[in-house]
């Protein structure tokens, strides 16, 4: 119950935490969809670039995002950037670059050749294929990747806060230094109903965008 | 309205051609079939009619003018193109499928809203109920008429069609084909037509082009390659029961006797029942005033009777009209196990009989596996 207390003492805290976190989370994921998912496109194009981007944003991704933090520090700070909100959402776009391009490639990649034929062959061009057959059938697929980055950005998201970027995780960083359970507590399940409420919103999205001829 | 001058096909990193040297004319408002094995070529040779793929050496002319001419994408808007059902978009309705090329052209929307439902009533569905069905609310029968419904959406004069029936059960195949043929018959477009069914092919085709790799094998109607067939391939490929395929190719029209006897219905009885003594008949057809079949008499029931052959006329169960195949006639002789059909118009009128012999007979006429006629064989067992 003291958790419960902690929170009804400094919910404006809390809240103000939050919107920090939800903040620099949502500006990084949307980042990462206007590059990540053009990418994807362009690589479906091209096999050996596809090749190229998906083994370097596997790279990136298994970095350790506190490392990763740490590398942004030396490299922002030629910008004077090295703490901050801004290292911390370059890390986030490109963690979140993974899933998103993946995503897009093969979902892009896996629509029926004969329905691309269809289209070429009622005299679509290339373009109006990409944007009236493919990214609508591909549409579920590449929003699945967009909330597996969400989800994931708001749990890195936490870690931020080592490197002066606030949210959420400031509460668990400073809850751990002064061993005040509360704290913790309170920062923990903040960071967890926030990313499970976002990851319901895109759900509600994705089922009002997606076409009802593609559900199963 | 088509014609093929010398294409040739070679794919990149082959030296054996997909498409060989091949000479073709389609003519205007006809079927012109490609028929052949998997991999003779037909449908790279019906891919390269809207430059889905590129023609190694050789031209092809539609009104006259060369396709290299026009720009790839004008052309394929203005050429129909159906595939197998697979075809239609998914993520969009019945609507927007249709829709699709009027589209791309342009259309106004009330231009496109009418067309869709003209379309949708000409493949016979009810514009109301489907119009915003999705592909997959479609049974397979239904998703085909679209695409043909699609193929046709700007009223192209050229139509290109693969397998368009491919991945339907053959009962609703056959139903489809029968719809589309009408349709055909108003609207008649210039169409390329790939099958591999030889059935098929002779039933929808004007003319059937046949493929072996990719050489043009034999041209000609259904009718020259069954009759006809230029070699030892061609006689393969359409089968040893060619002269049952005839069956399809041929109307009641063409092998019924016309103006059977018959008598009225207000013909006296006793006149004729000795009529029918004198000719040795025991059954006759019976029509009333305005020479529409009202049915037939048997000798028996006229015997000692007196009055109006009309009274003695018992209805006719089953009938065929002459522009239907012979082998939908044959098929339901054999189901109601009748040696004798008689054959009337739309308004009910007296057109002729069919029956086993005179069919045989149209049948083996023109065709005979031992290059003449049998000659007649009659019941009786052996003949010493």
């Amino acid at each position: 119950m003291t958790t419960w207390q902690f929170f009804l003492d400094n919910w404006h805290h809390t809240l103000d935490l939050a919107g920090q976190h939800a903040w620099v989370v949502s500006m990084a994921v949307l980042i990462a969809i206007f590059t990540g998912v053009p990418i994807g496109i362009w690589i479906t194009f091209n096999r050996k670039a596809a090749e190229m981007v998906l083994y370097i944003a596997g790279i990136i991704m298994t970095i350790p995002s506190i490392a990763l933090f740490g590398i942004m520090i030396p490299l922002l700070s030629v910008f004077g950037y090295g703490i901050g909100t801004v290292p911390a959402i370059v890390a986030l776009v490109l963690y979140s670059q993974l899933p998103i391009i993946r995503n897009t490639y093969a979902a892009i990649r896996n629509v029926d050749p004969n329905i691309i034929d269809a289209g070429v062959g009622m005299g679509m061009t290339r373009m109006q294929v990409l944007g009236r057959v493919q990214l609508p059938m591909a549409l579920s697929v590449i929003f699945a990747g967009v909330r597996v980055a969400v989800v994931m950005s708001i749990g890195i998201g936490a870690i931020a806060a080592y490197i002066g970027a606030g949210g959420l995780g400031h509460f668990i960083f400073m809850g751990i230094n002064q061993s005040y359970d509360a704290m913790i507590n309170c920062g923990s399940i903040a960071v967890a109903l926030m990313a499970v409420a976002t990851d319901y919103v895109f759900g509600f999205i994705e089922n009002r965008l997606v076409s009802k001829g593609l559900r199963s | 309205m088509i014609r093929l001058e010398k294409v040739t096909k070679i794919y990149p990193g082959t030296n054996v051609p997909a498409v060989n040297d091949v000479d073709l004319e389609v003519q205007k408002g006809e079927i012109c079939v490609l028929i052949g094995s998997s991999g003779c070529g037909k449908t790279t040779l019906m891919r390269m009619i809207n430059r889905l793929i590129p023609i190694t050496s050789g031209t092809i002319y539609i009104d006259d003018q060369n396709i290299l001419d026009i720009d790839p994408i004008e052309l394929r808007r203005h050429i129909g193109y159906a595939i197998q059902q697979i075809g239609l978009f998914p993520h969009m309705t019945v609507y927007d499928n249709i829709a699709t090329v009027p589209r791309l052209l342009k259309w106004e929307k009330k231009r496109i809203d009418e067309r869709v439902d003209e379309l949708l009533n000409l493949v016979q569905l009810e514009p109301a109920q489907f119009r915003h069905r999705y592909p997959r609310e479609l049974s397979g029968g239904q998703a085909q008429r679209i695409g043909v419904a699609r193929a046709m959406a700007t009223d192209p004069p050229v139509m290109l069609m693969d397998e368009p029936f491919g991945a339907i059960d053959p009962i609703n195949r056959e139903v489809l084909q029968d719809e589309f043929l009408k349709i055909q018959s108003q609207i008649k477009k210039t169409i390329v037509f790939i099958t591999h069914d030889i059935h098929e092919a002779i039933k929808m085709g004007d003319r059937i082009t046949l493929l072996d790799a990719g050489r043009l094998v034999q041209f000609g109607t259904p009718e020259e390659l069954l009759t006809n067939p230029k070699n030892q391939f061609v006689k393969d490929f359409v089968g040893a029961d060619r002269a049952l395929k005839r069956l399809d190719l041929l109307k009641v029209r063409d092998a019924m006797l016309e103006n059977p006897v018959h008598c009225h219905e207000s013909d006296d009885v006793a006149s004729v029942a000795q009529a029918m003594r004198e000719k040795g008949l025991n059954f006759l057809l019976v029509n009333d005033p305005r020479d529409r079949l009202k049915g037939y008499v048997t000798l028996r029931d006229l015997y000692d009777q007196s009055g109006k052959v009309g009274d003695f006329t018992k209805p006719m169960t089953l009938t065929v009209r002459p522009e239907q195949n012979l082998k939908d006639a044959l098929s339901k002789m054999l189901t109601f196990d009748i040696g004798i059909v008689v054959a009337v118009d739309n308004d009910g009128k007296l057109m002729g009989v069919l029956n086993t012999m005179t069919l045989a007979q149209v049948v083996g006429q023109t065709y005979d596996e031992h290059g003449g006629r049998w000659g007649k064989i009659t019941a009786g067992g052996k003949i010493l």
